[in-house]
């Protein structure tokens, strides 16, 4: 199998079946009125998300806030249920499973949290923090636990004298640094990290994103990166995926999809990194106007049309489909792709 | 927090966090909350005396002196005799005893079940479980207290054991009210999520997460309650249907002693004072426990 860090430069699709399936994932939260609770509508928190994501391989998730990008973090691990959709983990259909039958999945299968510290249980030592996993899914208990525990903070680079401090004592990069001890605990196979290193300053950052990556040669992890920092996704992704109010807009090889964004709203958000050196810094800068509809309420047709530039009347109707946008299996949701399919002419750019 | 902040990379807690963190309960009880420390040190004294009432009360609590009625506190009666010729300070220790073996007793019962209906119901909340106990619970609350002791003492008759039974239920939807609150909360907390995401059971997740956060909270509630409890179990007595004579109650000696008060107050002040002073020693320890815990006063 390549390593990941030389899957990083060829941007191929992952070998073999992928890891992780997600397919017209949907969620809508309803909201309720009165006494009888009766529903008035529904927050279309997700709406139709499909992704893979292969064994080793690095997906990142950028968006806007209330894009919906934590409501799928927490739909793929099933601490929500999907309103419709289908998540495959390993070929294994696990969106109908029950709570009790996830059990002895969730060992391959978990999450590091945005803030560290409130995801620990303020009464619990750092020793009980990490081998919680392993004593919930009855792996280890006790000594057994214990040095687990101390192994796990050697590979995130923390010191086993730490095991019978509590969380308050750490700061965010250490406690973030537990935070992913915790969850490799089970030895997973797929990390899902939320908004990980969002909490941390810049310089802790890279620590952390350094780890990841380390720990991702290392132990074969594949993660599920949730962001709205574009560098550092890029930094870390080998795919990206922009949602935008609870669709997958653009996707495809990180690098190409931020050099090259297809589609309108990716443009915008390239846009808002074009001082970045590595995009060559002469990029046109596209500045999107106005604010995301509410996701309780979106627009009909394509959901970025009423902040659209190049919005056009079909793009009012019409829910445009993903369409290929280039190598690496990049699609893009935009009428303007098809436009330019028909007419064989250069749009937008 | 700050200086732990500016530690270096690799984790070293400065000594001063160690220590702080070992010097947790009583000493830091009696640094921040001194008042609460002295109630405290007021509640042991009485739970010693309940305890060691045989030891050392100088006389049986029933035993009748025939040669000192109402005699004036001195010596050998201490604080006096009442009508009957018993010795008051004997009773006000025994006394002691009913009061607290009443308080504890519906602090267990009515504490614990109130507790599990409470984090139940926080837990499951919006759900049918949650509706069906809480109406429970707004019934048992609509019923004023008095109503509901005399009620349920005219039902089962005069005894300890009915005592608790009638004050455990007054108390259960206080407790049931404050964990199902704090359950709310905790279930939001984002460590119940990540303790879902490791797979623990919703069993698991009460018993580790849900009660050790609830305990703070519930501690305080007690505390006040049992100064409730006491005057709840002397007002009963009071009225002549909590502790049945001749076992000494501080309530029944209240309502014999107020028929003498003028010639004897000693039999009204002593027992007055013993629960005026159990009540504010726990009332002060409740107010000390809840400062004591509250995080945004806490120097850690």
């Amino acid at each position: 199998m390549a390593s990941p860090a030389a899957h990083r430069e060829d941007t191929a699709p992952a070998p073999g079946p992928p890891l992780m399936e997600v397919t017209d994932l949907v969620k809508h939260f309803p909201i309720t009125r009165g006494l009888l609770r009766r529903t008035v509508g529904h927050v279309r928190a997700v709406d139709g998300v499909s992704f893979t994501i292969g064994a080793g391989e690095t997906v990142g998730l950028v968006g806007e806030s209330g894009s919906g990008k934590s409501t799928v973090a927490r739909l793929v691990l099933r601490l929500l249920d999907p309103t419709s959709g289908s998540v495959k983990f390993d070929g294994q259909e696990i969106a109908a499973l029950s709570q009790r039958e996830l059990t002895p999945l969730r060992r391959n299968m978990q999450i590091v949290f945005q803030d560290p510290v409130s995801s620990f249980d303020p009464r619990m030592t750092i020793c009980s923090v990490i081998t919680e996993p392993l004593e919930a899914q009855g792996i280890s208990s006790g000594q057994q636990a214990r040095d687990r525990a101390a192994e796990l903070l050697d590979l995130v680079g923390l010191s086993s004298r730490d095991l019978d401090k509590y969380p308050h004592q750490f700061s965010g990069g250490q406690a973030q640094r537990i935070g992913i001890a915790r969850a490799l605990a089970t030895n997973p196979r797929l990390l899902v990290c939320d908004e990980a290193v969002s909490a941390l300053d810049v310089s802790v950052q890279a620590q952390v994103l350094n780890l990841l990556r380390k720990l991702q040669v290392e132990l074969g992890l594949s993660y599920l990166f949730i962001a709205h920092d574009l560098n550092v996704v890029r930094y870390i992704s080998d795919r990206i995926c922009v949602m935008y109010l609870g669709r997958v807009v653009e996707q495809g090889p990180a690098d190409a999809v931020m050099t090259d964004p297809k589609h309108p709203y990716t443009r915008t958000l390239a846009g808002a990194i074009a001082a970045d050196p590595r995009t060559g810094g002469g990029t046109r800068r596209v500045v999107v106007r106005g604010e995301m509809p509410s996701p309780s309420n979106p627009p009909p047709g394509c959901p970025f049309h009423p902040r659209c530039p190049q919005a056009f009347d079909r793009c009012s109707t019409e829910v445009p489909a993903p369409l290929p946008a280039g190598e690496g299996g990049r699609t893009a949701s935009c009428h303007l792709l098809d436009i330019t399919a028909v007419n064989g002419k250069a749009v937008g750019r | 927090m700050s200086e732990i902040d500016a530690g270096p990379a690799t984790v070293v807690a400065p000594p001063a966090v160690r220590a702080r963190a070992g010097r947790r309960g009583f000493g830091r009880l009696l640094r921040t909350q001194p008042l609460g420390a002295i109630a405290a040190v007021v509640i042991v004294l009485f739970v010693a005396a309940a305890a060691l009432a045989p030891f050392i009360a100088p006389f049986d609590p029933t035993a009748q002196h025939r040669d000192a009625f109402l005699a004036v506190p001195g010596s050998p009666y201490l604080m006096g005799t009442d009508d009957l010729g018993r010795d008051i300070f004997s009773r006000v220790l025994y006394g002691a005893r009913t009061s607290l073996l009443v308080a504890v007793c519906t602090l267990v019962a009515g504490g614990v079940i109130g507790m599990v209906i409470g984090v139940v119901s926080g837990y499951y909340a919006g759900g049918w479980v949650d509706t069906l106990l809480q109406r429970i619970m707004d019934t048992l609350m609509a019923i004023p207290g008095i109503v509901l002791l005399l009620f349920i003492a005219a039902l089962l008759g005069p005894s300890i054991r009915n005592t608790v039974i009638a004050l455990s239920l007054l108390v259960i939807p206080t407790f049931n009210r404050v964990s199902r609150g704090e359950m709310l909360r905790i279930r939001e907390e984002l460590y119940v999520e990540s303790a879902r995401a490791s797979g623990c059971s919703t069993w698991r997740i009460l018993r580790r997460h849900g009660l050790p956060n609830l305990l703070a909270p519930i501690l305080v509630v007690a505390s006040l309650t049992f100064a409730i409890i006491i005057i709840a179990e002397s007002a009963l007595s009071f009225l002549g249907i909590g502790t049945p004579p001749p076992t000494p109650s501080w309530g029944a000696m209240l309502s014999d002693g107020s028929r003498y008060m003028e010639i004897a107050p000693w039999m009204v002040v002593f027992p007055g004072g013993a629960l005026t002073l159990g009540v504010l020693a726990f009332n002060l320890l409740g107010d000390a426990l809840r400062d004591f815990f509250d995080p945004k006063q806490s120097t850690r």
